[in-house]
């Protein structure tokens, strides 16, 4: 403590002082887009949502009335049910299935780097054109979809135009556009497994669905971890993929946060509203980092 | 006995490949086999689109569909912004996540983990949280329906850019910046003569990712532009559905023009973005 004060008397020395002016300079850029567009921004937002502000004319204090609101919006709970109905479902499913492409890409085989590739053209193309093509393939009447339900003598689905088949094929479209990333980072996690480990376990004699669940597993959670919450995150912005293909509908199937509060900020100008529901979806976002953050110490097993 | 075993074992080793190479067939086709179709849709004729029996092969082979693009809406001016706002958004990318993630990777400086956790943390904040206010700033400045209000914040950095830059510069040895220090050089001569030439696969990847991103974006365009001359692809595509919704061969050969640019690009840079992706989980490097 007292060592503290009197040490703070010292003149910095020339180097450090450069090395940081220098350093500040590297990172000024990033710093004004911290502050402005990030922090000054999450700080509004919050203002924003005490206020009945219409994009054009003043901003009134409404005190409450928008939390009110809100939490008497029909609308806002079936597009916050619908966030979590498709993040619970792609979110595992997607998981498992990438990990699952990504153990049978880490053999040394001939033709992985080819298949590898097919599975990353989905992610790199856009979210609308690849929506559109779904949109083709789930055409009640001339979609490939409903002509393969014909051919195996099974009724055909109206999907897309369906209340309850729309939000399964969204998910199921968003799974097939996602899987490629989510497969790159379980092999690179993958291929960090030291092989001794596996070599040690066969000298044991374990099977090989014992050195799964006992070293891959293990050792993988980190990387488990890491993509359980970036998934989480990005899934629960979901809209590209309502926008282009359901508006919302059929009767709000597929309403989500993001399309509502696109629709009620940038349609009816409602920003105040608007800025009241994104900071309640900040804040579910913030309760589940938090909720994986807090508990990853019972499951994940850093080295 | 011995080589028996190692026979069986083989044998097994044979047959679990096989196993594998069977169910990476079959994803492989569930993933392609859309593609597949929206490319043999989109130079179908109209009427040829309704065929039951599906045909892969179109029985008449039409061009038109491109070029019908081009003349309903203007495609080609949507084809130019998209290429504008990608390019110059990936070079505001480059530039200040790499002088960004430099900084926090190879200086000390006063409060540096304190801006290296806050910069991670802004990862959690969902868009939508600031999009409002910065709707706001850029309507102040006069940015709405410009493209500089799609551009401009490319240049002021990113969590994810930051941090796939950083973990990459933490991968170079000290060696390389100290025998350009003891000859007097200042940290911009290192970071652009010494740092920037031996980082080629990250900044490669981060252009491929950045372009990819901003090349395919949607929510921003559509806050920020109404008019139509300066709409990008995506935004224009999805406005083409509501106007020619059944229209499926002119809608998939507007798609397959907006894939192809970022498939090509991401074909040559495969390897980088691969490395890239692995690169931002922080496991690897």
């Amino acid at each position: 403590m007292f060592k503290k004060i009197s040490g703070s008397r010292k003149p910095i020395p020339e180097h450090i002082r450069k090395e940081n002016l220098w350093a500040y300079f590297f990172l000024s850029p990033a710093l004004l887009g911290l502050v402005g567009l990030t922090i000054f921004p999450i700080i509004a937002s919050f203002f924003l949502s005490f206020t009945d502000w219409d994009a054009l004319g003043a901003a009134n204090f409404v005190g409450l009335r928008n939390v009110i609101a809100l939490v008497n919006d029909g609308i806002f709970w079936r597009a916050l049910w619908n966030t979590i109905y498709f993040t619970a479902v792609s979110v595992p499913v997607g998981m498992a299935l990438s990990l699952g492409l990504a153990m049978a890409l880490n053999r040394a085989m001939k033709g992985m780097g080819f298949f590898r590739t097919i599975f990353l053209i989905p992610v790199i193309s856009s979210t609308v054109a690849t929506a559109l093509l779904w949109g083709l393939m789930m055409d009640p009447y001339i979609g490939l979809l409903n002509y393969l339900l014909q051919l195996l003598h099974l009724p055909k689905s109206g999907w897309l135009t369906d209340i309850n088949m729309a939000m399964p094929a969204i998910i199921g479209i968003s799974i097939w556009k996602g899987l490629g990333y989510n497969m790159v980072l379980f092999l690179a996690g993958l291929q960090g497994i030291q092989q001794e480990l596996y070599e040690a376990a066969r000298i044991d004699g374990a099977t090989k669905i014992r050195e799964f669940f006992h070293i891959t597993l293990p050792m993988l959670t980190p990387t488990i971890f890491f993509v359980l919450v970036i998934s989480l995150i990005s899934s629960f912005q979901v809209f590209d993929q309502t926008w282009v293909l359901t508006k919302g509908g059929p009767q709000n199937a597929t309403i989500t946060l993001v399309y509502y509060i696109y629709q009620t900020g940038f349609q009816q100008l409602r920003m105040g509203y608007a800025s009241a529901m994104a900071y309640a979806m900040f804040f579910i976002t913030l309760l589940i980092v938090m909720v994986q953050w807090k508990t990853q110490g019972r499951w994940v097993f850093y080295q | 006995m011995a080589t028996e075993s190692i026979a069986k074992l083989d044998r097994s080793k044979i047959l679990v490949n096989i196993a594998v190479y069977g169910l990476l067939i079959v994803a492989a086709i569930i993933m392609m086999l859309p593609m597949m179709w929206m490319v043999s849709t989109a130079f179908k004729k109209y009427r040829d689109t309704f065929l039951i029996p599906p045909m892969w092969i179109p029985p008449y082979f039409s061009l038109q569909n491109f070029t019908n693009v081009f003349e309903i809406v203007p495609f080609a001016n949507m084809m130019f912004n998209s290429l504008k706002v990608a390019i110059l958004s990936t070079l505001g990318q480059v530039i200040s996540c790499t002088m960004a993630g430099y900084a926090i990777a190879r200086m000390k400086f006063f409060a540096r983990n304190t801006i290296f956790l806050v910069i991670l943390a802004t990862m959690m904040v969902p868009y939508q949280v600031v999009m409002i206010p910065i709707f706001i700033i850029m309507k102040n400045i006069g940015w709405v329906n410009s493209h500089n209000a799609l551009i401009f914040p490319s240049f002021l950095g990113g969590a994810f850019g930051i941090f796939l830059m950083r973990q990459y510069f933490m991968t170079l040895p000290n060696e390389l910046e100290d025998a350009a220090r003891v000859d007097g050089a200042n940290p911009w001569q290192i970071f652009w003569e010494i740092i920037l030439p031996n980082s080629k696969p990250a900044l490669i990847a981060l252009a491929t990712l950045s372009f990819t991103n901003y090349w395919n974006d949607l929510l921003s365009p559509l806050i920020y532009l109404n008019k139509m001359e300066l709409m990008t692809m995506p935004v224009g595509i999805s406005l083409f559905k509501g106007m020619h919704g059944t229209e499926w061969n002119l809608l998939m050969a507007a798609a397959l023009l907006n894939i192809i640019p970022a498939a090509l690009i991401f074909l040559f840079t495969q390897k980088y973005l691969v490395e890239g992706i692995s690169l931002s989980s922080g496991i690897k490097g």
